[in-house]
């Protein structure tokens, strides 16, 4: 890839970020992780239950993934802002990825807490990456408050149902002077591609891979279709036209070798 | 005395300190972060940190997720 993916201070080798969620075991993890390529990967933060043992940060540590904690399951911005302190405390890393939910049926954020929460962690010193809704101008209330990035969703964390409404997606990469990541929604290689066409700077996905039948082939699938889809919108595409246009000329109109 | 160490109410005898609680509930050390009553408190001071009556406690670490 001809420029490298910077987010806040800094850049990656990869524009495709994974999440951990859904893998069936850590060691089919790791070889979708490897596959991937990525070098930042989402993890969840959760209450210790007695008897706990840490293994997916020994896991990123080994790979050397960067760790990017989220804030999964939060409902209002002081559960958010707290998780996020906490996760910080116990990574030692102030970037985040703000998820401040509406409810457990549709995962939709919630944009109110969203910006509340964003501000304040902002304000904090986090490098605030929020998953925010599909609507230019709740990313730009987030770029304006000072988030290192915006990632809207695509679909419903899960669903697998690609990119509901392009025409937005692409308003808000269009807009944007910060990183725009497709988070959530991405089922196939075609819509990881398609993130990227509209103008898109990465994909974060996790569902999709993790639970796939060969989780470790479609990871690799997914490093490909987000190369492609960024490499054809550095190409240029050919403007769509109503009828053909032959590519065999009808004489001989070869520029001379 | 009463406490809610990660939803849970459980009699701990008055005192207690929070490094103690922690040791109490987990083996693991890194990775992990602790809030009492909604504020973080750094490793540097569980040892140092008395834990009162209805405190409510929050032991969290790392999962796969997002």
């Amino acid at each position: 890839m001809a420029e490298t993916f910077t987010i806040g201070d800094r850049s990656y080798a990869s524009r495709l970020i994974m999440g951990t969620g859904g893998a069936p075991s850590i060691e089919i993890l790791r070889e979708a992780l490897i596959a991937s390529g990525t070098r930042l990967t989402t993890v969840a933060m959760r209450r210790v239950a007695a008897g706990t043992r840490g293994s997916i940060l020994d896991l990123l540590a080994e790979l050397e993934i960067d760790v990017l904690p989220n804030t999964a399951g939060c409902l209002t911005a002081g559960d958010a802002v707290l998780t996020a302190r906490l996760a910080r405390e116990a990574l030692g890393t102030s970037w985040v990825k703000l998820e401040v939910i509406a409810d457990e049926r549709t995962l939709l954020p919630d944009p109110i807490e969203l910006l509340d929460a964003a501000r304040t962690l902002v304000d904090d010193g986090f490098t605030v990456l929020p998953y925010t809704n599909d609507d230019p101008v709740l990313a730009r209330k987030l770029e304006d408050v000072g988030c290192a990035a915006v990632m809207p969703l695509g679909a419903p964390i899960g669903s697998g149902l690609g990119i509901r409404n392009p025409h937005n997606i692409e308003l808000i990469a269009e807009a944007a002077r910060v990183p725009v990541i497709l988070d959530a929604g991405i089922g196939s290689a075609s819509d990881a591609a398609l993130a990227m066409e509209l103008g898109c700077a990465g994909v974060l996905l996790a569902s999709a891979v993790t639970r796939s039948q060969q989780p470790a082939l479609m990871a690799a699938a997914m490093r490909d279709a987000v190369a492609a889809g960024y490499a054809c919108r550095a190409a240029g595409r050919i403007p769509v036209r109503r009828f053909a246009l032959a590519s065999s000329p009808s004489r001989d109109e070869s520029p001379a070798f | 005395m009463r406490v809610t160490i990660n939803g849970e109410l459980r009699d701990v005898p008055s005192g207690l300190l929070l490094a103690d609680l922690i040791a109490q509930h987990t083996d693991i050390r890194s990775g992990v972060a602790v809030a009492v009553d909604g504020e973080v408190v750094p490793r540097t001071g569980w040892s140092a940190y008395v834990l009162e009556d209805g405190a409510v406690i929050e032991i969290l670490t790392a999962v796969q997720g997002g």
